[in-house]
């Protein structure tokens, strides 16, 4: 299809973002799955990578392999230059202060450890508290139930209203003087809902708590701005944003990282070893311990550079519409439900179809290519919420299109023609 | 090419829509769960045993339409049959679902050869044999509840 066609049959996102010429940048997207067109409704599990991602790896791979920060010969100073370069592109992208602010770590999940290890472990006592919220990820919720083992402070959890937004007002009640920590998600995988980040954190800094903010499904999707949103600690995964898998970044406010223990030790996080003392490396060092993923770390600055080329406010608006187009085409199914309604809301869809399991429903769109994610996506305090088992999940990137949300709605009508 | 038909077969939508032996048995019936964490399936199996023979077995919970028909199709497969029988049919069921060549007997699976389908789906196989792990456990009688994980 060339591009003025497609424009037009996409008449509910904003005009003029050229989406099938960014459909090109990614190969993945060509193929065909049980015979059909992919149609890749799954990217809050994982994105797919462009051209200019896949490229960037190879190229690392093909022609300067090499360890960082240990070698003088020639590739490992190009390795190590192109890893740190990635680094002042991510603080670039994350608008933090300092480049000592942007860690490097597996992802999300590794992020938020730790900050519950390092930070956590050395600052908490029995009786503090913790502060989460219903819609988290089980990676925003295990990581503080092993520190309150192991420290005896104690969960507390913001309950979330029939939207799925954060109830602010019990919010505010849970926050008090024993208040250590306030851990929450910006943009929710299983529901879409945008948390009011700036103001979570004004308030859980009036309470003397620190702020984590699991910005795992933001990142794909907002601009992110660290001195706006003035939180303690940000973390994401690289393969979320279109970058590899393996790798992510934990942002933290450098007079907070300077104070914290490390977290593993190793080589690159020492300064000097001896048996009777250690001196721990600089930040970042501090917490990069071993061998990185420098090839993820390089293909992840690819990925920056790739998404703030096609620009994280035009992916916002065309997003939206996007959204809003199949929402509306949602509410034109009988016995379908969307679980999440928040008014501020990403570009996920959860739902579930009277009669019709997710995981049937999984199936039989899958036979058409359709790729969704059904089940409790990892935030099983979410199902209970809202009582059901599993739901159904289509996920936006920006490279999607009306078309694929028709294909969808005509893929639920057909299963509940099996089903009826 | 696969058709969808034949993984929801007529047989397998009208279990799911009514399932058969859908319930509970009191003492001294014997019960056990089966969970899938992956999916959040969950089926408590209710097991009636006389002597080597199944005399009565039930199930509730809540699943996809592949776990509920293979727990409908599968307590009227084993009800009267012995223990033996009962796991002859499980590892030929297995077979049927797992293994690479066609060339199993059908016949010889009788009505559960509709699941026959879920092959091609190898994440689903474990949703069609949720039900029959948790039997296997129930008859060497461990009581804690059965995971797929
Ligand atoms: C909201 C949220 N938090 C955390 C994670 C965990 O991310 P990762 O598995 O990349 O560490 C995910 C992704 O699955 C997520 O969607």
């Amino acid at each position: 299809m060339n591009y003025p066609q497609a424009v037009q049959a996409d008449t509910g996102p904003a005009t003029g973002f050229p989406v099938e010429t960014y459909r090109q940048d990614f190969p993945i997207l060509e193929q065909t799955v049980r015979d059909m067109p992919l149609v890749y409704l799954d990217n809050a599990a994982t994105a797919q990578k462009p051209r200019q991602v896949i490229e960037v790896l190879d190229d690392y791979y093909r022609s300067y392999n090499s360890n960082i920060h240990r070698g003088v010969h020639t590739l490992s100073e190009l390795a190590t230059d192109a890893y740190e370069t990635a680094r002042k592109k991510i603080q670039r992208f994350i608008n933090a202060e300092s480049l000592q602010e942007v860690i490097f770590v597996r992802g999300t999940t590794e992020g938020i450890n730790l900050v519950a290890q390092s930070y956590g472990r050395s600052r908490l006592g029995a009786g503090d508290e913790i502060i989460v919220s219903t819609m988290e990820h089980h990676s925003n919720i295990v990581p503080w139930q092993l520190l309150c083992e192991q420290t005896g402070a104690v969960l507390k959890v913001i309950p979330i209203n029939d939207a799925g937004e954060l109830d602010m007002d019990e919010y505010k009640n849970l926050l008090n003087e024993r208040t250590r920590i306030v851990a929450i998600v910006h943009i929710s995988n299983a529901l879409g809902t945008i948390n009011p980040i700036a103001e979570i954190t004004g308030q859980a800094h009036a309470a003397g708590a620190v702020v984590v903010i699991d910005g795992a499904q933001a990142a794909p999707h907002t601009k992110l701005d660290m001195a706006a949103l003035d939180c303690d600690f940000y973390t994401f995964s690289g393969h979320k944003l279109f970058g590899p898998t393996g790798i992510g970044v934990l942002y933290g406010k450098q007079a907070l990282l300077e104070d914290m223990p490390p977290y593993h030790g190793g080589g690159d996080m020492i300064k000097m070893v001896t048996f009777e003392k250690t001196l721990y490396n600089d930040l970042p060092y501090k917490f990069e311990a071993g061998t990185p993923y420098i090839a993820g770390v390089i293909g992840l600055g690819a990925a920056v550079d790739y998404v703030s080329d096609v620009d994280l406010d035009r992916i916002h608006d065309y997003e939206h519409g996007l959204l809003r187009y199949a929402a509306e085409a949602a509410a034109t199914v009988p016995g379908l439900r969307l679980i999440g309604t928040a008014a501020d809301k990403a570009s996920i869809l959860s739902f579930v179809v009277d009669g019709i399991h997710p995981h049937d429903l999984g199936t039989i769109l899958d036979h058409d290519g359709i790729a969704i994610r059904t089940g409790h996506h990892c935030a099983m305090p979410v199902m209970e919420r809202f009582g059901i088992p599993a739901t159904a999940r289509a996920s936006f990137a920006f490279y999607n299109t009306t078309e694929e949300v028709d294909k969808l709605v005509a893929g639920i009508d057909k299963a509940k023609n099996i089903f009826k | 090419m696969f058709d969808l038909k034949d993984l929801y077969q007529e047989v397998i939508v009208d279990h799911n829509r009514s399932p058969r032996n859908f319930g509970e048995l009191g003492p001294p019936g014997r019960k056990l769960e089966g969970f899938n964490p992956l999916c959040g399936d969950r089926l408590t199996l209710y097991l009636d045993q006389d002597g080597d023979r199944i005399a009565d077995i039930k199930f509730n919970g809540s699943g996809c339409a592949i776990s509920i028909a293979s727990a409908s199709l599968m307590t009227e497969g084993v009800k009267g049959k012995s223990v033996r029988e009962a796991e002859t049919v499980f590892a030929g069921f297995h077979e049927l679902l797992t293994c690479a060549d066609l060339d199993i007997d059908m016949t010889r699976m009788g009505k559960l050869a509709v699941l026959a389908g879920v092959r091609d789906y190898p994440s689903r196989v474990k949703c069609a044999t949720l039900c029959w792990h948790t039997l296997h456990a129930l008859l060497a009688g461990d009581e804690a509840p059965v995971s797929t994980e």
